[in-house]
Order: C-alpha cells, then sequence, then structure tokens
C-alpha cells in the first residue's frame, strides 16, 4: 500500500478550559480518494481540521498523537510544507479572504510560497479558471455574491497546489444552484478531498468514503451508501437525513 | 450582496489623474495642503489660485462638482466651529449686519473655512480617483510601516463586514420593539457594541487561522511595483506647483 496522503494517529487534545475535543481519533485518507467525515456539533471535527495544517497540537500536555501528509510529520519545523499540502477552506469565506481584490488574496498562499511575478500570475489565473472565476479577478472580495465568494475561497487554496483539500461545510448557506455549481467544480478537480458537513445529501454526492467522528473518535468508516442506510448507526449519533431522502433511491 | 456598487468616496475613471501612480498623488496631496496652510490669512486672492488649481484637477479627473459637492458634508463640525468661533473670540469687535463680532474670530473663522474646504477638497479628489487598494500599496512605497498599512487594508476589506453585522444587530433590536431613543435603552446599545467588538475580535482570530494557514510568517508580500515614470513626476509636480506659486505671490506681497 502507498504512503497515504493523510496518516492520522491517536490524535488527543483538551482545550484548556477541559473541553476532551478529540479522544485518540484515526484517519487514513489515500490518494484521489473523496472523504466525507461527519459528525453532530461539538464532536470535534473543527479541532481535527485544525490539527491536519499544525495550527493547534505539538504542544505536550494538551495534546498527543501523530499527524502524517504524505509521509512528513506535522511538527514546527515542517509548517510551512504541511501548510502547503494540507489546503483548508474555512467555512466563513470572510474569514479567508481578506485582501483588497480577490486577484490578491488567492496571490496571497503562493506568493508566502516564495512564487512572483509571471508564475505567481499564471498559478493565479489557474487556480481562478478552475472555480469558474477568472473574469472577477480585479474585484473586492465583498462585492460578490456568497456562493462566489465560497468559490474564490477555495481557490486561493488551490492556488498552492495542496495534495489534500479540506473543506469545512461547503455547502452552507449556499443557495441550491451554487450548491450545484460547487459541487461540480470539487467533482472536477484532481485532487484528494476531506470534506466536513452537515449536509448528507452532498456527502453521498461527493464522496464515496464517510466517516463518523463522536466524542473525540472515529466511530464509523465505510462507503458513504452504508454510513447513511445504517439508521441505529446514525441515530446513535445524532445524524439526521433531510425529509424525503433515500439513500437507496439515489444511484 | 454581491449587487454591482463601487466604493463610497472612489470614482471609477481612466483620465490623467486616475492613472496617476497613488504614491505621487498622496505626496502632492499632502504638500498642496501644507502650502494652503502655510498661505497667509490676510488676503483673500491666493485662495482663489489654491481652488482654482483643485477645480482644474476635477476637470481634467472628470469628476462632477456635485459629487464633491455632497462628499463635503464631512466638514460640517467644523463649519459650525467656524460660525461660532467671532461670537465667542475676544479682540476688538466690529459690526457685521448689525451684529458686533470679534475682528480676530472672524478673520480665524474665514482661514478655518477656506483652507479646511481646500484641504477637504484635495483628500476628496485624491480618494475619488485612488482605488483603496492603490492608495495602500503607494502608501508602502512612501515606506510607511508595513503594519500600519496592514492594519489600513483590514479596515478597508472589514469595514462593510462589521457594519453589516451592525446593520443585522440592530434591524433584529428594532424587530422585536426596542427603540434607542431614551438614555434609559443606552444600556442595550452598549450591550450591542461590546457584543460587536467581541465578534469582530473572533473573527479577527478566525482571519489570522486562514492566513496561518496559508503560510503567512508575518508580513504581507508586495505584489507589484511599477518602475517611475519621469512624465508622471511631471504631472503630479502640477497641483503644489500652482499652489506653491498661490502661496508665494501672498508671502511676498504682504
Amino acid at each position: 500500500m502507498t504512503t497515504p496522503v493523510l496518516d492520522v494517529q491517536g490524535l488527543y487534545y483538551v482545550y484548556p478550559d477541559g473541553t476532551r475535543a478529540l479522544d485518540g481519533a484515526d484517519l487514513h485518507v489515500h490518494r484521489g480518494e473523496r472523504v466525507a467525515l461527519l459528525g453532530p456539533n461539538g464532536a470535534g471535527k473543527t479541532t481535527l481540521v485544525l490539527h491536519l495544517n499544525g495550527i493547534l497540537g505539538g504542544d505536550a500536555g494538551s495534546g498527543g498523537g501523530t499527524v502524517e501528509v504524505s509521509g512528513m510529520p506535522v511538527g514546527k519545523d515542517t509548517l510551512p510544507e504541511i501548510r502547503r499540502r494540507v489546503g483548508i477552506v474555512f467555512q466563513d469565506p470572510d474569514d479567508q479572504l481578506f485582501m483588497p481584490t480577490v486577484r490578491d488574496d488567492v496571490a496571497f498562499g503562493p506568493a508566502n510560497l516564495g512564487l512572483r511575478g509571471a508564475e505567481l500570475e499564471a498559478r493565479v489565473a489557474e487556480a481562478l479558471a478552475a472555480v469558474g472565476m477568472a473574469a472577477y479577478a480585479d474585484r473586492p472580495p465583498h462585492h460578490l455574491s456568497f456562493g462566489q465568494r465560497r468559490r474564490v475561497a477555495v481557490a486561493t487554496v488551490l492556488a498552492m497546489r495542496p495534495e489534500i483539500l479540506v473543506l469545512d461545510e461547503p455547502s452552507s448557506n449556499l443557495d441550491p444552484a451554487s450548491r450545484r455549481e460547487l459541487a461540480e467544480i470539487i467533482l472536477g478537480l484532481d485532487v484528494t478531498v476531506l470534506m466536513v458537513t452537515h449536509d448528507l445529501p452532498y456527502a453521498l454526492q461527493l464522496c464515496e468514503r464517510s466517516v463518523i467522528l463522536a466524542q473525540g473518535r472515529i466511530v464509523a468508516d465505510a462507503p458513504t451508501r452504508e454510513v447513511l442506510a445504517n439508521s441505529a448507526l446514525m441515530a446513535a449519533h445524532r445524524l439526521e437525513l433531510p425529509f424525503g431522502f433515500d439513500p437507496a433511491a439515489t444511484r | 450582496m454581491g449587487a454591482e456598487h463601487t466604493h463610497g468616496l472612489h470614482l471609477p475613471g481612466q483620465s490623467t489623474v486616475h492613472r496617476l501612480p497613488a504614491h505621487l498623488k498622496i505626496v502632492s496631496t499632502l504638500a498642496f495642503v501644507l502650502l494652503v496652510v502655510a498661505t497667509p490669512r490676510e488676503a483673500t486672492w491666493p485662495y482663489a489660485v489654491h481652488l482654482a488649481a483643485l477645480m482644474l484637477v476635477a476637470r481634467t479627473a472628470r469628476v462632477p462638482a456635485a459629487y464633491l459637492a455632497t462628499r463635503l458634508v464631512v466638514e460640517v463640525p467644523f463649519v459650525v466651529f467656524a460660525v461660532v468661533l467671532p461670537f465667542v473670540a475676544t479682540g476688538p469687535r466690529i459690526s457685521v449686519l448689525g451684529l458686533s463680532v470679534s475682528e480676530p474670530g472672524l478673520v480665524a473663522a474665514w482661514a478655518l473655512l477656506a483652507k479646511g474646504t481646500l484641504g477637504v477638497l484635495a483628500a476628496l479628489l485624491l480618494a475619488a480617483t485612488t482605488e483603496p487598494r492603490d492608495l495602500l500599496t503607494g502608501l508602502t512605497r512612501l515606506r510607511l510601516p508595513r503594519q500600519l498599512v496592514e492594519i489600513m487594508g483590514f479596515m478597508v476589506r472589514y469595514v462593510e463586514v462589521v457594519t453589516g453585522d451592525l446593520r443585522r444587530m440592530s434591524i433584529a433590536l428594532a424587530s422585536r420593539g426596542f427603540d434607542a431613543r431614551s438614555p434609559r435603552q443606552w444600556p442595550v446599545l452598549a450591550t450591542c457594541l461590546g457584543a460587536l467588538f467581541v465578534r469582530s475580535y473572533e473573527r479577527g482570530e478566525r482571519v489570522h487561522l486562514a492566513m496561518l494557514s496559508r503560510g503567512y510568517a508575518g508580513s504581507l508580500p508586495v505584489l507589484d511595483a511599477a518602475p517611475l515614470r519621469v512624465g508622471d513626476l511631471v504631472v503630479a509636480a502640477a497641483l503644489p506647483t500652482m499652489a506653491a506659486v498661490g502661496m508665494g505671490a501672498a508671502v511676498l506681497t504682504r
């Protein structure tokens, strides 16, 4: 078996107030996979995501376990390369887009990697084209619609050519058309994806495999259709399908 | 949201003034303002020269007079002060329209009004012809400390997000029958502002996380620096030169 793109082993983390957010989480994601990370509110999903690029973790006492990205352990000296390899798209695009124009924002990541001039411009153009936002390069982010801002947020991360794209609630607050357009964009990308979501039909549409995080541990790991069809498992972890949605009916 | 709307003060265009590099425009505006402030206040005609110079710039930039006039409202607090000044200042008094006013106060009010209006007009012209983003790169090129420019950049980016938050909060308050006219309601407003501060602070933390996630290591990359052209320098020097002529003549003929 090849080295997994993402290899999380025995991760635990306690917040300063004593909340045990992660309690021995194990997760492997292989190249080309699209995996949905499901779980109720407060299960530790965001905490796990912030460990993947070393924002959290690394300090003894509050945490433990290891995270490796394509064989490289997450640690202080590997942080710049880890943050290139793991591209996180946060839930609120207003948090992610902070530069005066879309172009500057998409250029921010690759410029931090040391790219300049024509090479940087090419990288920005490529990332914006991948999400269908090339025509908006000179616009300020706050003049775009919410769906457009989310797509630009994806581009800001794609511009760093990550090995794994981590999406935190990618479909939240999107209207159905923007939600579908984003799905088409994600399906068209040649990149490994880990997607945190409460939107179970979206998980079924985009991810062949799903894992459930509950009380800081991975409690289920199976093909998405099987996970969603297992009503006992779903009920045990406060996961519910939208009214009238039957995972067996969508093929 | 997402509708086509431009930044409050900026007026998009393609004129010579619009295309001038931002850092030259900033220096030019600053020099103009300093010269206006240094102009002796006894004579009125040098101020006419200054105003003519500004109108020339506005004409070249195709900024309509009405556009500038409506935005002069920002000056109102100073105007109020200038109007009050002749009545409260000391010194020999003269009679104007049957009212007894202080002569030095009257001169000071005139100077305040004239210099203030010219300064605000110059700043408005700069804002109308320069994108906020270009202003920031201009300030960076003028070697303003990077941290200051970055703080201004975040302000430009997030002012609409924060005012949006505030608007939604006040709509939510009004929807539950809140009316802020009585001083007894002020504690609610204070709580509201406190909540807005906490929200903005938390957003700041999330923005910082998102920046770290994309490899931020303490400084924003400088992305463009067009070479300086002599022609641009000459154009940028035009406004302060006209003001210098007006100011110089006023000093010499005093």
